[in-house]
């Protein structure tokens, strides 16, 4: 039986998901358009698929926490802030990007939101989220660190190390597995002897949960619910949310290892459709006004790609620039 | 001034750094209770606590991972490796991450952190724990790296290190922990990083070196003066970023230059050293730039075998003797 939507949030929060999570998809559609143009080059890893993680989870936090994540990380900044036209600038590698085109698509960062860092190593941002979190309550902070990270991420050192650390030293992290089934073409079977994610934690004494990561409604409450427990007992606490991404890994890849009735499978539980029908089953919206705000969503990613377009290059004095104080 | 040995001047460092400034903080393996594999820390945990001096899990990588991140949160952690050897079990946090996440996020964040490494070769410690990796950082952009010779030095590099918004790699030898000199009291004393330090004047050929090479090298230099040999002795102190200003000054004044680092010669920091002083000042070498060495092999256990391995000051004392008597 599912939570009646009104139960949850109230009708403006209600929309604001479904125009979060739609404006991740036409961001992340028109950044494939940009690819293949050759606007955006370089490695590029879309999120179309997904929403729902990125997007409730966002929502289940506080402004002040603290949110990192690997390389699929358009839609996280976005999400919690950095504005559509300086993302696409980025990804386009001109100056006026988020971090001056020195980033690219895979290491957006933007601390005036707390969106400490998309990291493209896999696994190297849990250590830094232990650090953050050690800085937080330190410094007497009520915040939480929010570090996402894929399936592929479980099976590295850093993965273990942060694990016992964060519990260790009784510090606020709250581990958010997005696990799309797939470390690039590897099924999450073939490399995690224990597939289950979230049931790895138990070496850690870290409580955890499973969670539908294509219900932007479960994945609010879970993380809502579970950043409520981190800032209260100052303990980690870790999710799985089970999601796919309909894309391949990444631009270059066809993502032909998986079977045409399992991608059906997972299209037919697309997040955003789904949720505009709940939404209109509720009786929370109408579709004009889903209309309306699928239309304000165009006209944003649209003015990104132009601004992107029409920014300047950076200058070639830059490449000395930032790299020490 | 007082006398201290180079171990009390880094712990002394430590204390003033963390009565001034609370946002610094200290970690690693055995720091806390055990006060440290070689004792730095000692003290440390009874006058600041223990929510500031902190025992780390043998976690390497992650150690320096939560130094950047806790750098990035608004403290200045001072993270304690072992040894230097494992920092290699860290490289792809100090080279992935924390040498280029000022730049790669375009200068929207300091990493004001330190990590020190006892290093350096001598103890009969065999293969894995002798090593003189100080060229595997100077080759990445993004890094500060200091190795004092002295206690003086030790202390006031530490704390410039620790007051810095770069992140610094501080290597210590662990042969010189007990090294004895001149320390001033002054808790706003401070050496800047990336200037070197004559630490013998003379005329006749440069002796560039720094950490234990510069005791060495000045071991060697009073040696040759008795045989009428004038060496400068040019301490680099910083390795990153070098004091070309520094090298290259002393080498117009003496014409002459041999340079001895403790790592292995291939691709050292002796051969990039050597290159700018060609680059810089061939019109005025009067005989080719001498190297002197860690040989380029695993260290080998035996004390007879290990010794050959390092510079000593014997080999310090014929390389000067063949730059003085080299021609192009």
């Amino acid at each position: 039986m599912e939570t009646k939507l009104r139960m949850v949030l109230p009708d403006q929060e209600l929309l604001k998901l479904y125009e979060q999570m739609f404006l991740s998809r036409e961001f992340e559609e028109s950044c494939a358009e940009q690819y293949t143009k050759g606007h955006i080059t370089g490695f590029l890893h879309l999120y179309s698929g997904q929403e729902a993680v990125a997007v409730g989870a966002t929502a289940g936090l506080h402004r002040d926490d603290y949110i990192l994540s690997a390389y699929r990380e358009h839609a996280q900044a976005i999400v919690r802030g950095a504005e559509p036209k300086r993302v696409m600038a980025e990804l386009f590698g001109k100056a006026t990007g988020l971090c001056k085109g020195k980033g690219g698509s895979m290491h957006l960062f933007d601390p005036a939101i707390n969106f400490m860092g998309g990291y493209a190593i896999v696994g190297g941002q849990f250590p830094i989220s232990v650090g953050l979190a050690f800085a937080s309550r330190y410094r007497g902070e009520d915040r939480v660190t929010a570090c996402f990270f894929g399936d592929g991420a479980v099976n590295q050192g850093t993965f273990h190390e942060s694990l016992n650390w964060a519990r260790l030293w009784e510090l606020p992290v709250l581990f958010i597995c997005e696990n799309n089934f797939y470390g690039i073409g590897t099924e999450v079977h073939r490399s995690s002897a224990l597939a289950s994610i979230h049931r790895r934690t138990c070496g850690y004494d870290i409580p955890s949960e499973k969670v539908d990561g294509m219900d932007v409604i479960a994945v609010y409450k879970a993380v809502k619910h579970a950043a409520e427990k981190v800032r209260e007992s100052g303990l980690p606490y870790f999710i799985e949310a089970a999601t796919y991404r309909f894309r391949g890994h990444s631009m270059a890849d066809p993502g032909k290892y998986r079977s045409a009735a399992e991608h059906e499978l997972w299209k037919s539980r697309d997040p955003i459709p789904g949720y505009a029908k709940r939404l209109l089953e509720e009786g929370i919206t109408t579709r004009e006004a889903l209309d309306a705000i699928e239309a304000r969503c165009k006209a944003t990613v649209e003015e990104a790609v132009v601004f992107a377009e029409q920014s300047p290059w950076p200058e070639e004095s830059e490449v000395w620039e930032d790299i020490y104080v | 001034m007082s006398e201290m040995t180079y171990r009390d001047a880094l712990n002394l460092a430590l204390k003033e750094e963390m009565r001034r400034d609370p946002t610094v903080v200290v970690w690693g393996e055995d720091v806390a209770l055990y006060e440290g594999s070689f004792k730095v820390t000692r003290g440390l945990v009874a006058e600041f606590g223990e929510e500031r001096v902190k025992d780390t899990p043998i976690s390497e990588n992650t150690i320096v991972g939560v130094t950047i991140g806790a750098a990035m949160g608004g403290l200045r952690p001072v993270a304690e490796l072992m040894t230097v050897n494992f920092a290699l079990l860290a490289m792809d946090q100090i080279v992935n991450h924390m040498s280029k996440i000022r730049s790669m996020f375009g200068g929207q964040t300091n990493l004001p952190l330190v990590v020190r490494m006892p290093g350096g070769g001598g103890s009969q410690l065999a293969a894995q724990h002798s090593q003189s990796l100080e060229t595997f950082f100077m080759h990445c952009p993004g890094l500060r790296l200091v190795y004092p010779a002295t206690p003086a030095d030790a202390k006031g590099l530490l704390k410039s290190a620790i007051r810095d918004n770069n992140p610094v790699i501080f290597l210590e030898h662990e042969l010189l922990y007990n090294s004895k000199g001149e320390v001033p009291e002054d808790p706003e004393f401070l050496v800047p990083i990336g200037k070197s330090e004559v630490k013998r004047s003379g005329d006749q050929v440069t002796i560039v070196a720094y950490a234990r090479m510069t005791v060495l090298a000045l071991q060697a230099a009073e040696d040759l003066a008795k045989e009428g040999i004038s060496c400068e002795v040019l301490d680099l102190r910083s390795l990153a970023p070098l004091d070309d200003e520094g090298i290259m000054a002393s080498i117009r004044k003496t014409g002459r230059a041999v340079v001895v680092e403790e790592c292995w010669r291939t691709c050292g920091l002796g051969a990039e050293i050597s290159s700018r002083i060609f680059e810089n000042c061939f019109d005025i070498l009067q005989a080719p730039v001498q190297r002197v060495s860690g040989l380029d092999v695993p260290m080998p256990y035996s004390r007879e075998i290990e010794k050959i391995c390092i510079p000593r000051k014997e080999t310090i004392v014929q390389a000067v003797k063949e730059v003085m008597q080299g021609k192009f």
